[in-house]
């Protein structure tokens, strides 16, 4: 319950805070001392509270699983990805501090925007083939469907795997691309990677093009638990655990 | 008599006795024969010190690659020469020092060559290690060799011919080594002489705070007066020059608590210097960390060269529209967290009025900040530190100029114009890994 005397606190707090800035205005201007204002070295790219950048490429931050940020800030600083503004940014940070951060970005329970599924120029047989991939899978290549291990909604599954909506399609290609070329790497067994093998250029354009067009579901939050399993045996991921499924 | 053949007579003695001293490299009179298994089995107390000895030397950051195990080696490390690579200090008998004794590693400590005799590449800065005593030596190797083994060797060097070559590093140490250890002063106290020897020894912080000739050789290892890291693109600052870290009126405690948590009052460290806190200062005992803030205080010169840091009596005038962009710039993207004034936030944001750092006449570390933003080291005194957003994507180089010149020129401060061209010299570098 929200009570009085919280918004006593509340409002005494900001009141303290206004008298203290109104005397010091040469200070930094409403310092708080939170992780909004630790994080503001990400926010600046990623948008305000992590919710993506203004410029379509990078991405959202704000309740992706708290393990998949925490694996992808030790994989700049160990060099399995690859940016260099990433990497001097984590490397003088404490594990405890990257997996704090990584809590604090994942418990931001934002709405995203407005859908607004980027339009494509794509023939309509490349999306039906991206859409197959999502949502089927190719068992032919032994690739299961993304959402065998992104989450039916393909918003992820907790704790370690990404959702994959809401992404600009230049992230998303760029993404492939780097598998394709070993620039993007994750824990061994590298399961992204040889997913990524077993498929051509073309269909990993297919695929980010279909996901890139998809509207977010009504509940945006990774999924808790893995989907029934389908035809293809998922493989085996050092970075997500828990996508070792029981027989 | 004849004259010219007198001539020759001297060039040949001054080429046999030239030639002479470069033989002496390789002979060093260290007896590498007595074997391994005659060592006694370390205590825990020397296991201890060694460990400890081991994060004084910061042999961390340089033995580690990105990613790999603590001290397996195989990092780059960038000269105008070309990359040497680290080596692995695990004991694995055939990539690391596993066949290694401590007459070996002795050897290389203070003579600055291999197990087999090899004469090192002065990237490993044996120009300090030599100073360290037999007994401090020991122990770093007993606690080395009773890590786990890592099998991993270092890709080859791939420095320009003919610079890592044993001939040109026998001359290079004729001119540039002599092994010696540290002598300390019997006029100064134990407390002096301690920090002393971690400053000189085992911090080698004169391999960054030295200037470099142009045969990569540093200044002496009590020369302080700063220098230009080539492979990184930072500059340390002269830790002798008061203008340039006011290291005279520092209280001890300040320079203690910058060493031991990054970051004291408005300083901060960053940089090549935020990572010798991270690996190595943060564990140093508040002692050890007192007595080398002791040492450091006692070598400021307080009356510098004026040219080096006050800045010209008639400093060219900044173009207003110059001024008007970096005011600008400065409310966008500055004020918010350092403050209309410059104020900064204790503990969180450095104030820019009259900070040293802002002032300094290299303004390489300023824009290497502006740049690339970054956190100060998380240490256990500072385990949550705030941090600053690069801006190498928003600014151009004549925002960044603007903006830095703005910083300059305001609330009392008074240095020189940042030229866009000095913004770009460290752009096109990449400044670094």
């Amino acid at each position: 319950m929200f009570s009085i005397a919280r918004c006593l606190t509340l409002g005494l707090q900001f009141l303290t805070l206004t008298a203290f800035f109104s005397t010091a205005s040469g200070h930094a201007k409403g310092f708080e001392d939170s992780m909004a204002e630790r994080t503001r070295a990400c926010t600046a790219c990623h948008g305000d509270q992590g919710r993506a950048g203004p410029d379509g490429y990078y991405p959202r931050l704000a309740g992706k699983p708290a393990g998949y940020l925490y694996n992808q800030l030790t994989n700049f600083a160990q060099g399995r990805r690859h940016y260099g503004l990433m990497t001097r940014l984590v490397d003088p940070l404490s594990d405890a501090y990257l997996r704090e951060i990584a809590v604090y970005f994942a418990e931001l329970k934002l709405p995203y925007p407005a859908a607004t599924p980027s339009a494509t120029r794509m023939p309509p047989a490349v999306l039906l083939r991206g859409r197959q991939l999502a949502l089927q899978g190719d068992a032919s290549r032994s690739v299961p469907a993304c959402t065998q291990c992104h989450g039916e909604r393909l918003t992820g599954l907790q704790p370690h795997v990404p959702g994959l909506l809401g992404l600009p399609l230049d992230y998303l290609n760029a993404q492939l691309g780097a598998w394709q070329t070993h620039q993007r790497q994750a824990l061994a067994p590298d399961c992204m990677a040889q997913m990524v093998e077993r498929l051509n250029s073309s269909d990993l354009i297919a695929v980010a093009t279909w996901l890139s067009t998809q509207s977010l579901p009504q509940d945006t939050s990774p999924a808790v638990t893995l989907p029934a399993r389908g035809a293809v045996a998922l493989p085996v991921c050092g970075s997500a655990p828990e996508l070792k499924t029981a027989p | 008599m004849n004259r010219p053949r007198i001539g020759w007579w001297f060039a040949g003695i001054g080429l046999m006795a030239g030639a002479a001293l470069v033989m002496a490299q390789f002979i060093d009179g260290v007896d590498v024969s007595a074997p391994a298994t005659a060592q006694a089995t370390p205590s825990p107390e020397t296991l201890d010190k060694g460990r400890y000895l081991i994060q004084a030397g910061n042999c961390i950051a340089c033995h580690t690659a990105r990613g790999g195990v603590a001290l397996s080696g195989g990092r780059a490390i960038e000269t105008p020469f070309g990359s040497v690579y680290s080596s692995n200090l695990t004991p694995d008998p055939a990539t690391g020092l596993g066949l290694w004794n401590a007459q070996h590693f002795w050897r290389a400590m203070h003579h600055g060559r291999s197990r087999d005799g090899r004469l090192l590449v002065p990237a490993f800065p044996y120009n300090h290690t030599t100073l360290i005593t037999r007994e401090d030596s020991d122990a770093m190797f007993a606690w080395l060799s009773h890590q786990p083994a890592v099998v991993k060797a270092p890709p080859p060097h791939t420095l320009q011919w003919p610079v890592g070559t044993q001939a040109a590093l026998a001359v290079w140490r004729t001119l540039y080594f002599k092994p010696g250890l540290f002598k300390p002063e019997a006029e100064r106290d134990a407390e002096w002489n301690r920090g002393a020897y971690l400053v000189q020894a085992l911090g080698h912080c004169a391999a960054c705070h030295s200037p470099r000739n142009a045969l990569g050789a540093p200044g002496a290892v009590n020369d302080l007066s700063g220098g230009w890291m080539s492979g990184v693109n930072w500059t340390a600052p002269s830790l002798m020059d008061n203008a340039q870290t006011g290291l005279a009126e520092m209280p001890l405690q300040d320079i203690q608590t910058l060493l031991q948590t990054g970051k004291s009052g408005h300083h901060h460290t960053s940089g090549p210097m935020g990572e010798v806190v991270q690996y190595s200062t943060q564990y140093l005992k508040p002692a050890d960390l007192r007595a080398m803030a002791v040492y450091l205080k006692s070598q400021v010169r307080l009356t510098p060269d004026a040219s080096e840091t006050t800045p010209p009596t008639t400093m060219r005038r900044v173009m207003p529209d110059v001024q008007t962009r970096g005011a600008a710039i400065y409310d966008t993207h500055c004020a918010q967290c350092h403050g209309e004034q410059g104020l900064g936030m204790a503990d969180a944001y450095p104030a820019l009025a009259g900070h040293r750092a802002v002032l300094q006449k290299d303004t390489t570390n300023l824009v290497q900040t502006v740049l690339y933003g970054g956190y100060p080291p998380a240490t256990a005194g500072n385990p949550r530190p705030f941090g600053m957003p690069p801006y190498i994507l928003t600014l151009d180089d004549k925002d960044i100029a603007a903006v830095l010149t703005h910083l300059r020129i305001q609330w009392g401060n008074h240095a020189p114009e940042v030229t866009p061209l000095e913004v770009n010299r460290i752009r096109a570098s990449q400044g670094g890994h």
